[in-house]
């Protein structure tokens, strides 16, 4: 994929470890509780000014706790934050941006329908009235725009602007403040990758005239190829600091969960059998007109796991909601096992053996109010087992449930237990165990394992290969490119939308990397 | 009479009967727009009237009786804010509430306070707003058309007329113009993009829904102490609900805000105008269809079949910090 | 995670917390009470004697209660399926022309439980009817659904503004009502119910639908909790993209609930039309379809407790009414503020007490 850039120059001076270079940035024993949940345990992190620091760690690690922390979000229960070596209470984000520091959310903090302008302006606006503050920004901007090379119209509507170019605006937002040390929380999940690069390019510049940047982030290869420094978290613990030079990705990653991972899943050829999916000429536009799928055609046979592989964004969501019944497709076919399946509901196309484990299991897979035995009939309500004519049966639901449970070892083992309670894991267990029970012939799988722990990945992902050897076929879309390749037989490309490539499931990061990339097909 | 007569004296009570929904939908306006939806209007209105009439018969001062509806307006909102905002309550239950609240309590206190069922004593001359005849308008009465329509529609009326019509521009001004106008619309389609910007939300959102409360706190008034001389049970009869329908039609924007009201006070006057008269070839139309009409529209409007109106994004969301 | 995700037992969410809000409202209604000179405490029990004392005043208060059971049912099924219908009151009244429609066509012919069907009917059809043009922009067009229903009430009131003193009214009378329906297009009284414990119903108008009333709790119970329809509702309700993906119709549901919401509303006019007063009047709803939120709300949408806090308001307006006899200074409007403030309290303030509820259960449970 990227190369892995050696940075030069600044770098020696710039690794903070207990080095001579001035600190930018001291947490001291940061702990933070939510109820139950040990959000924070006992933080120390040095980060040393004009470097980039990563922090990395798996999802649920506490990395988006402790930025919020440091943006006023969420008090510390204890510990001190320091700034340029003086400690600063952080009550609010006022208090933050006055302290010098800019965040750039996950989710932009971005009014859609406000100008870039407006957006920029918004909480900085220099008086009462708009007039004169306007102007300001205008020349402020353009003066931001030639220093870092951030080109952007400051009459734009956002919600028209690329997301990339939305990006931009947010880092610019924080820049108009005067921030010096500038937090990004997984800057790169909705990028392409050449808008990434873009990212990676400003974020170096800015480090190069002196600003202090805080990348968050899950992806090992963004550590390796940004920053200087690196600190891994890991179930609310400050692990481990490394400086980037001098680590691997392997280190890292068995720092991150905390033993050795095997990236690689047993599992024998695949054997694939007639053709149980069939996706002709698919397009998808979402609803605001915009084609999210261009085009797409493929097959998936019995036996087989088809991977598809793609930076988050580029249709792969589409694709799999508009073969699932949910979205509707614009124009294209659709066939399972032999029978058309475009434009059919989602209760019918389960008739037709289909079973979908959703990419969203909060918002799709499982409704979190509800009690457990209520979701593991979400979607087979209607099914005459779980009883006939217009009537429950909830002697039969909860006896299945049960059933599952006992299966799928989803713990706690009680039914009735309101589905929230959950853990991220157990609450996946209840959809896996929903869909792959039904024995149906055309599995639809989207980012299994997301916020999943370890044990519960492993087990997924032993389930998903013992349908295939069951003769299932399965379509699976991750933006794990790991998880893509350590399952699928066959994987497809997507790109903006359309599948540039198709590879064995051997094919080699570097490829795959380019062809998610638009570069190489 | 002739026609241009009939016509002057409708136009003359459209705009009186527009005026106390002018005030109530730029209320609206304001706490809608920053994101707290506002059943609550009626409510409002009716309590500032029982306050205006209340202080303005003890004290024979209209100004006072204004001061005192529009604090008590205020004090409504800022309930409503405390539910809807402190407590992150549902705003639609929480308008629903105060509504009743306001349409009991106005009685319950009438009825304790003054013993006339309800009603309040009959409010003296001096302490309401009387009409106000503008300079020339006697003698240009009789010039054809400019002059009664300058005699009739536009002068003789009370202050609170001038003062609703001044309130339009001068919204527009606040919420495109101003930080606080710029803040009041973020906050109303992104409450995120305001708390990370520094600013507070809850705060925000107060000062918008205080801002309602001034607004409406003149509706209120005026049809106590303007438009009538008491404070009777129930008086504002649905207007605020009225209003509400204008803010939807005029898609949360402030001068078609004033359109929509001056034409579902139009609406009103036609229909008390075409009240038991009859129509050649039609006979006599009923005047609930005109009665009906400002609902019908809207709802006409929301279907989409006439434009669309995209209400604030944020609207009805209590805002919670993500983690 | 805050105190928010804590899973309570029911006992406290069902239980506790209504009850805790709802002494709440009375606290704040008794503080007017002492605001105007009056003793709260004496208004209280002036209040539940004439709401309980005598057989004619319970006859009143479950006269009243029928009212607000089936608009606070109408107003839960709808919030289950995730909808606000705060049309109840226009459905009512809709309905009441429906049951009219079939009482003063019948009520010649046969006797009263022969046209009682037919007036359920027919009532539930024109209450849906009223409810069927907002369920339908909402489901096709996407129109919010509170917005739609406040019009339609004010839109139902002048179409049957128009019905009454246009077509309905009897001629040459004053009054825009219709003429009195014979007794084959009343619903009998239910002296019997009261006669068994011992009471005298009186002049109250407690009538047969009453029990249609508790019928209707019943069916909503199976409806929400125990069809496959209901499921389909309560997840819609909760999470409309999991209904999505379960492959439930949006669009369908929302008409149905509607319909059912509308329907259920509707049939509240059997019991002042048909079983009060005999005869469609102007106005009869007078507020219930409102009351049927704070009851829905008090009642935490579950038939069970809408039939607990249809009852309570039953007593708070027959009580009310009997107060204001005894103390001239506290009028009627004083339950239109208990009203409000119990809907506040038990509806928008519903989360203002769960934290620090939360806290003091952890520190029993966790002390145990």
């Amino acid at each position: 994929m990227r190369p892995f850039f050696r940075n030069k120059g600044r770098k020696g001076e710039a690794l903070g470890l207990g080095s001579a270079s001035e600190p930018a940035i001291e947490l001291v024993g940061i702990d933070k509780k939510f109820g139950a949940v040990h959000a924070n345990k006992n933080i120390n992190l040095t980060v040393a000014k004009g470097t980039i620091h990563g922090i990395i760690g798996e999802n649920g690690a506490g990395k988006s706790t402790l930025m919020s922390i440091l943006y006023g979000f969420y008090q510390a229960d204890q510990g001190e934050i320091r700034i340029s070596g003086r400690p600063v209470a952080i009550r609010d984000s006022q208090a933050a941006i006055a302290a010098g520091i800019g965040m750039v959310h996950q989710h932009f903090m971005l009014v859609e329908d406000f100008t870039v302008l407006e957006n920029v302006m918004l909480g900085a606006e220099g008086g009462q009235l708009l007039a004169k503050g306007t102007s300001h920004a205008r020349k402020e901007l353009k003066r931001l725009e030639s220093d870092y090379g951030m080109e952007v119209d400051p009459d734009a509507v956002v919600e028209e602007l690329p997301v990339g170019t939305q990006q931009r605006v947010e880092i610019l937002k924080a820049l108009y403040r005067g921030a010096e040390i500038l937090i990004l929380d997984e800057p790169t999940g909705v990028l392409t990758p050449p808008e990434a690069d873009h990212l990676f390019k400003v974020l170096r510049v800015l480090r190069d005239q002196g600003k202090t940047i805080i990348l968050i982030t899950h992806k090992l290869r963004e550590i390796m190829a940004i920053t200087d420094t690196v600190s891994v978290m890991r179930r609310g613990e400050m692990v481990a600091t490394r400086t980037t030079s001098e680590t691997t990705v392997e280190e890292l990653a068995e720092l991150m969960v905390g033993r050795r991972v095997l990236l690689r899943v047993e599992k024998g050829d695949a054997a694939p059998g007639n053709v149980l999916l069939s996706v002709r000429n698919l397009t998808v536009k979402d609803s605001r007109g915009v084609v999210m799928v261009d085009n797409v055609s493929f097959d998936v046979r019995a036996g087989e796991i088809v991977g598809i592989a793609g930076v988050a964004g580029n249709g792969q969501s589409e694709l799999l909601e508009a073969i699932a019944g949910i979205r509707k497709p614009t124009s294209g076919e659709i066939w399972i096992d032999g029978k058309p399946a475009a434009g059919i509901d989602p209760r019918g196309l389960r008739e037709l053996g289909l079973a979908h484990i959703p990419e969203d299991r909060h918002h799709m897979g499982l409704v979190l109010k509800f009690e457990e035995y209520e979701n593991a009939i979400l979607g087979y309500h209607r099914d005459p087992r779980y009883g006939r004519g217009y009537l429950l049966d909830l002697d039969a639901i909860r006896e299945e449930a049960e059933e599952k449970i006992a299966k799928y070892d989803i713990r706690p083992p009680n039914p009735r237990l309101r589905t929230a309670n959950f853990s991220g894991g157990n609450q996946q267990k209840i959809v896996v165990a929903r869909e792959i029970e039904r024995d149906p012939k055309l599995l639809l799988v989207g980012q299994p394992t997301r916020g999943v722990d370890i044990g519960a990945i492993e087990f997924i992902h032993k389930r998903i290969i013992d349908m295939r050897d069951a003769g299932k076929a399965v379509l699976l879309v991750s933006v794990e490119l790991d998880e893509v390749r350590s399952l699928s037989d066959r994987i497809l490309v997507m790109f903006a939308g359309k599948i540039v490539g198709e590879k064995s499931g051997d094919a080699s990061e570097q490829m795959l990397g380019l062809m998610m990339a638009g570069i190489a097909a | 009479m002739d026609y241009f007569d009939i016509l002057i004296s409708i136009l003359g009570s459209a705009i009186r009967l527009s005026i106390p929904l002018l005030f109530t939908a730029l209320a609206g306006l304001f706490s809608e727009r920053a994101g707290i939806f506002d059943i609550g209007l009626e409510g409002k209105m009716l309590a500032s009237a029982f306050a205006a009439a209340c202080v303005a018969h003890l004290t024979a001062d209209p100004w006072l009786g204004l001061s005192a509806g529009i604090a008590v307006s205020i004090l409504v909102s800022l309930v409503h804010g405390f539910a809807s905002i402190t407590n992150r309550g549902n705003q639609i239950v929480s308008g629903v509430a105060l509504n009743f609240v306001a349409a009991g309590l106005t009685v319950v206190l009438g009825q304790a306070w003054f013993g006339q069922g309800g009603r309040t004593p009959q409010v003296p001359a001096q302490g309401r707003f009387s009409p106000i005849i503008l300079p020339g308008a006697d003698e240009i009465r009789s010039v054809p058309f400019i002059g009664p329509l300058y005699a009739n529609v536009i002068s003789g009326n009370n202050i609170l007329t001038y003062i609703a019509f001044l309130m339009v521009p001068l919204s527009w001004w606040v919420l495109y113009r101003t930080r606080f106008g710029l803040r009041l619309r973020a906050v109303g389609e992104n409450p995120g993009a305001v708390d990370t910007a520094g600013v507070s939300v809850a705060w925000l959102r107060y000062r918008a829904l205080i801002v309602t409360g001034f607004l409406a706190g003149f509706a209120g008034t005026y049809l106590a102490i303007a438009q009538s001389a008491a404070f009777i049970s129930n008086m504002s009869a649905g207007k605020g609900y009225i209003a509400l329908a204008a803010l939807i039609f005029a898609k949360w924007k402030p001068v078609p805000v004033m359109f929509a009201c001056l034409l579902f006070g139009f609406l009103d006057a036609f229909a008390n105008f075409m009240q038991g008269k009859s129509v050649p070839l039609i006979g006599e139309v009923p005047v609930q269809i005109f009665q009906a009409l400002p609902y019908i529209l809207t709802c006409v409007l929301l279907a989409g079949f006439i434009g669309t109106a995209r209400p604030p994004r944020a609207g009805g969301v209590p805002y919670t910090k993500e983690r | 995670m805050s105190t928010a995700s804590v899973q309570l037992p029911r006992w406290i969410n069902y239980g506790a917390i209504p009850l805790i809000n709802l002494v709440l409202a009375f606290v704040c209604s008794g503080l007017v009470v002492w605001a105007i000179g009056e003793s709260p405490w004496e208004a209280l029990q002036l209040l539940v004697a004439g709401a309980l004392g005598r057989g004619e005043g319970i006859g009143f208060t479950l006269f009243y209660t029928t009212s607000f059971i089936f608009t606070g049912l109408s107003v839960a099924v709808a919030i289950h399926a995730g909808l606000f219908n705060i049309g109840s009151e226009g459905q009512a009244y809709l309905g009441g022309l429906g049951a009219a429609l079939v009482a003063l066509s019948l009520d010649r012919y046969v006797p009263w439980y022969v046209t009682m069907p037919f007036a359920i009917i027919g009532a539930a059809l024109f209450g849906a009817a009223c409810a069927a043009v907002p369920a339908w922009l909402q489901a096709k067009r996407g129109s919010h659904i509170v917005i739609t229903t406040i019009m339609f009430n004010f839109i139902t009131s002048s179409l049957m503004n128009y019905v009454l003193v246009h077509l309905l009214i009897v001629p040459g009378k004053m009054a825009p009502e219709t003429r009195t329906f014979l007794p084959g297009g009343q619903l009998p009284k239910l002296d019997w119910l009261i006669a068994m414990f011992g009471g005298k119903l009186g002049a109250a108008p407690l009538n047969v639908s009453f029990l249609i009333a508790l019928v209707m709790c019943f069916l909503v119970w199976v409806l929400i909790w125990r069809t496959k329809l209901g499921y389909e509702m309560r997840t819609l309700g909760i999470s409309p993209s999991a209904a999505a993906y379960a492959g439930i119709p949006y669009a369908k549901i929302v008409m149905i609930t509607m319909l059912i919401s509308g329907g259920l509303a509707g049939m509240m006019a059997l019991n002042p039309v048909m079983g009060a007063s005999g005869r469609l009047q102007i106005e009869f709803v007078g507020g219930a379809g409102f009351v049927g939120i704070a009851v829905s709300l008090m009642g935490r949408n579950h038939p069970a407790g809408i039939v607990l806090s249809a009852l309570l308001f039953g007593i708070l307006y027959q009580g009310g009414a009997e107060l204001s006899f005894d103390m001239p200074s506290i009028t009627r409007d004083m339950i239109v503020v208990i009203q409000g403030l119990v809907i506040l309290f038990a509806g928008a303030l519903e989360y203002m007490l769960r934290p620090a509820i939360v806290r003091l259960y952890q520190q029993v449970a966790g002390g145990r």
